[in-house]
């Protein structure tokens, strides 16, 4: 008899542990503020950085960032001003990465989602934009 | 007497190999997840999805007029 009562507390707990498991394999939270904000700053960014992508001046980089690819295709006098998007770019990048991690309560995860990020930023670019392959050599989508 | 104990071993070994299964499930990186959620933040950066832009919506809905 007390066997019997102690497999009903056996399954009382895996009914608990069950829905555990399906809540670690859901989506992640993306929806917070800081995530927010940081998207809308990208997304106003992405108009200016649209056309440096296209002349291949501006490329991905395989860890989650973007680079200066080839600067002669910016004119010397907006070179600084393109330098200052691709850090600012750099920066929300990083916040974002490490903002997800945080998130979900995972910090440690920051690097996974960058890696994550970098695979794809590369495959939805648009054909014709650069990126770095694993070796670190820029080719073209 | 000694069937039950067994048992009852075997019964507390599986729950806890369940638990311990759990916790690894939270701990290892979800890579699918973290995938479709880069996707969605994609989308929005690089406003890839038409249904993502509300402005479609306006011309008919001024606050308050009804038709």
């Amino acid at each position: 008899m007390r066997t019997v009562t102690f497999m009903a507390a056996v399954l009382a707990a895996l009914a608990f542990a069950v829905p555990h498991v399906a809540v670690g394999q859901a989506n992640l939270e993306i929806n917070t503020p800081a995530i927010n904000a940081l998207q809308r700053s990208m997304q106003q960014r992405h108009t200016q950085l649209a056309p440096l992508y296209a002349s291949g001046a501006v490329g991905f980089t395989r860890d989650g960032n973007i680079a200066l690819r080839d600067a002669k295709a910016v004119p010397l006098a907006q070179r600084q001003q393109v330098n200052a998007l691709i850090a600012a770019e750099n920066q929300d990048r990083a916040a974002l990465y490490r903002e997800i991690a945080r998130a979900n309560g995972h910090p440690e995860w920051e690097s996974d989602i960058r890696t994550t990020f970098a695979q794809r930023w590369i495959s939805r670019a648009q054909s014709g934009w650069y990126y770095q392959n694993a070796g670190g050599q820029w080719v073209r989508k | 007497m000694m069937a039950e104990t067994i048992l009852r071993r075997a019964v507390l070994l599986a729950a806890g190999a369940i638990v311990a299964g759990c916790v690894t499930i939270n701990i290892y990186f979800p890579a699918a997840a973290a995938e479709k959620a880069a996707d969605r933040i994609i989308d929005e950066v690089w406003q890839l999805k038409d249904g993502a832009s509300p402005p479609a919506k306006q011309p008919d809905a001024a606050p308050g007029e009804t038709k």
